[in-house]
């Protein structure tokens, strides 16, 4: 058995269409034999892909096995345009990224920098909805096998209808949920609706999150179908910086310490733009986010080749 | 005993997950949730401090000149008509012209507690940020205001007096630039310096703790007020009006009158050029539930749950979302909530000025202006005692006035 014991699906019933799903450990990388509590959650099963949530954690064993780290590019939908954003985040899957965040676009997107903030109001002015939103996952799983991940705030998710919501995230190919304005304490809803779905809730862990919140956050993700803890590097909003914060990797080996009962893969995000960043990260996490920096190359890059420049600087952030 | 969500109960909310019913809570970036936590314990803790009470008290009444009168005006009544009796709780006679210094005065004292020497806050029409501003300088802290550009156009009067009070006013340019993108960069400015700096929030809205705090700190309007009308009138009032923005000078009059259930409670919200979506501000007459700055309440958005834009006259007014304890007294029925145009509010401004020599804030015109509406329509029971919350006095509005009585200043 590799260190990683795999999930065990268990069919309840004949035909049924709830899969119970009997988790051992979802993750155990640092804890090696260690095994998790057993618990268990009901899925609607659907269309017979399994659990959307376990192509993270594959995604995170498939690079574990390398001993590479998984590079995680943010895009915003409808960034620059409705049409040059599939071809972007197509562009950035060729370039051998494996899990996607889709941004969702907010009217008051307050954990955004500038750069985000921009990108979210140039989708809005170009139509993005949340049903657009969905669309775009669509074509993007239709052509390529990246795992998807929406992001966003909790707005639009509630009016669109949290039901309603991750059933069509399902549908459309995508694999988990980052709501970056719902902590732990007002997620029970959505996590209700996303469990049901098979979809991971990522919780995100900042600098300043007591020890005890970030064991709850993990507590609830690996009570769920799946998923990692998103670690946010800096006390502040998204947007590119020069240098990495000086104390990104004690706090990270806090976020492994703290989350020992509950071991998850560890994605650090906010802030990173080299690949001399992403190499250093990944050196101690299991992946790496990168947004602002993305958002800025395809404004740059708008009048000429947006989706080729996005697939070299993927290809250029792997290479160290 | 666990009340459910839509009736009434008083005294009973926030609940310990900082709801009233099914509103408010905290619904922000887990980055502030330390702190949010931080700031509850040290506010329980401050209330339970004597000391810091009788501070607080003592600088309400020889700093702000609390407790403000409950005035009687005669020749406005007449006005109303059908033998009503109207007195104004004249928060306009407050320091620094509005209610707002009673939120900024108990928030800055808390600040001062905590070892917090960084102020930031929002501001729309200026009035608590002049209120914010006012208090550091007293206290000695750094201050920071956020205001959006729009309205530091329109309320540039304001931008001076916080200028020479010592704070740094920084414009923002992002999104509508009014109070709902202040409240924004002052949150994205908390999230970024959360571990020094204290967001003194300026109305009854955003994250818990923040709605019951406010309350608290603008509650003593109402106490006051109960008392004063028991003296002069021997008797409860039987309507209360006040403006509603995010609804702090509203809950300040309102909370301790709840508890009496024949006294009815009337929020006017602003109703701006008309009641098309983006012209207006009357975010419990026609929004409907969602989350905005922190919290689940009434909110202006659109089918794709964004934000609306909004528009009012009175930049105080001028905001998408309301305080979570109006959303649970409005669905619970305690207040009902109404609203009022710019052409109103005009209307009641140049009203209480001619007749009783007193220019209302054009926020609190609102009030003044669908109380006389309602009056001239015969819509007022006969012989009742009403009391309007006069939130701030009108000098900060005299441009915006004159422009629309087509004045050149
Ligand atoms: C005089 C006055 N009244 C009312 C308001 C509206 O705020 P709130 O609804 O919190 O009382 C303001 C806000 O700036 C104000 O200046």
């Amino acid at each position: 058995m590799s260190i990683y014991s795999r999930d065990h699906l268990d069919k309840t019933g004949v035909g049924a269409r709830l899969l119970q799903v009997h988790q051992r450990s979802l993750w155990t990388v640092v804890a090696g034999e260690k095994t998790m509590e057993t618990s268990s959650i009901s899925v609607i099963e659907q269309d017979g892909h399994g659990v959307p949530a376990q192509k993270i954690t594959r995604a995170f064993e498939r690079a574990h096995a390398e001993k590479r780290g998984v590079l995680i590019p943010y895009f915003m939908c409808g960034y620059p345009g409705i049409k040059a954003s599939v071809d972007v985040i197509l562009a950035a899957a060729e370039g051998g990224a494996e899990i996607i965040e889709l941004g969702m676009p907010f009217s008051d997107p307050l954990a955004d920098g500038a750069t985000i903030q921009h990108a979210g109001h140039i989708a809005l002015e170009n139509g993005m909805s949340i049903q657009g939103c969905m669309e775009i996952a669509k074509q993007v799983s239709a052509r390529c096998d990246a795992t998807l991940l929406l992001m966003g705030y909790y707005n639009p998710v509630l009016s669109y209808g949290l039901e309603r919501f991750c059933a069509a995230a399902r549908a459309n190919g995508v694999s988990g949920l980052i709501i970056p304005d719902l902590p732990v304490e007002e997620a029970d809803p959505l996590q209700a609706a996303a469990y049901r779905h098979g979809l991971a809730l990522i919780f995100l862990v900042p600098p300043t999150a007591p020890d005890e919140r970030i064991a709850m956050a993990a507590q609830r993700t690996t009570a769920g179908p799946g998923g990692f803890i998103y670690c946010v590097s800096l006390s502040g909003v998204t947007g590119s910086r020069q240098e990495l914060p000086a104390h990104l990797q004690s706090f990270i080996a806090r976020i492994r310490a703290a989350t020992q009962e509950h071991p998850l893969p560890l994605a650090v995000g906010f802030g990173l733009s080299t690949p001399e960043h992403i190499a250093s990260v990944t050196s101690y996490a299991e992946g790496a986010v990168v947004g602002s920096a993305l958002v800025k190359l395809i404004e740059q890059h708008q009048a000429d080749d947006p989706a080729a420049a996005v697939k070299t600087y993927i290809q250029s952030l792997q290479k160290q | 005993m666990q009340p459910t969500p839509n009736t009434y109960q008083h005294g009973f909310y926030p609940d310990e997950r900082g709801r009233f019913g099914d509103f408010g809570g905290k619904f922000v970036p887990e980055n502030l949730m330390a702190v949010l936590a931080e700031l509850e314990v040290a506010y329980k803790d401050a209330l339970q401090d004597p000391a810091f009470m009788a501070e607080l008290n003592q600088e309400l009444a020889s700093y702000v000149g609390r407790p403000t009168t409950l005035h009687y005006v005669p020749r406005f009544s007449e006005l109303v008509g059908n033998d009503v009796k109207v007195y104004l709780k004249r928060e306009d006679l407050a320091h620094t012209g509005a209610h707002k210094i009673n939120n900024a005065l108990g928030q800055g004292m808390l600040a001062k507690r905590m070892g917090k020497k960084r102020i930031i806050a929002e501001t729309g029409a200026g009035q608590h940020g002049v209120a914010t501003a006012t208090v550091c300088a007293k206290l000695g802290l750094d201050c920071i205001i956020y205001m959006g550009e729009v309205d530091i156009q329109r309320q540039s009067l304001n931008v001076f007096r916080m200028k020479l009070l010592g704070a740094e006013v920084r414009s923002v340019d992002s999104g509508t630039k009014t109070l709902k993108d202040a409240i924004n960069e002052a949150i994205r400015d908390w999230v970024t310096n959360v571990e020094t700096t204290f967001y003194l929030f300026g109305t009854a809205a955003g994250p818990a703790p923040y709605p019951r705090i406010v309350r608290d700190f603008q509650a003593v309007i109402g106490r006051e007020a109960r008392q004063q009308i028991m003296q002069q009138e021997g008797r409860m009032p039987d309507q209360i009006y006040a403006c509603v923005g995010g609804g702090s000078n509203a809950i300040g009059i309102f909370y301790p009158f709840a508890d009496a259930s024949d006294v009815e409670l009337i929020g006017v919200e602003a109703g701006g050029s008309s009641m098309e979506p983006g012209q207006h501000a009357s975010t419990l007459v026609v929004g409907r539930p969602g989350v905005l700055h922190g919290a689940m309440s009434y909110l202006l958005q659109n089918e794709d749950g964004q934000i609306m834009d909004t528009h009012s006259i009175s930049a105080g007014l001028d905001y998408p979302g309301v305080g979570p304890e109006h959303s649970y007294m409005k669905d619970s029925g305690r207040a009902s909530y109404v609203t009022a145009s710019d052409a109103t509010a005009l209307k009641g401004l140049e009203a209480l000025s001619r007749t009783e020599g007193i220019i209302p804030a054009l926020e609190s015109s609102h009030a003044i202006g669908y109380l006389l509406e309602q009056g001239e329509q015969g819509k007022i029971p006969a012989g009742s005692l009403i009391i309007i919350n006069l939130s701030g006095r009108g000098d900060k509005d005299m441009m915006t006035v004159a422009k629309a009585f087509n004045v050149n200043l």
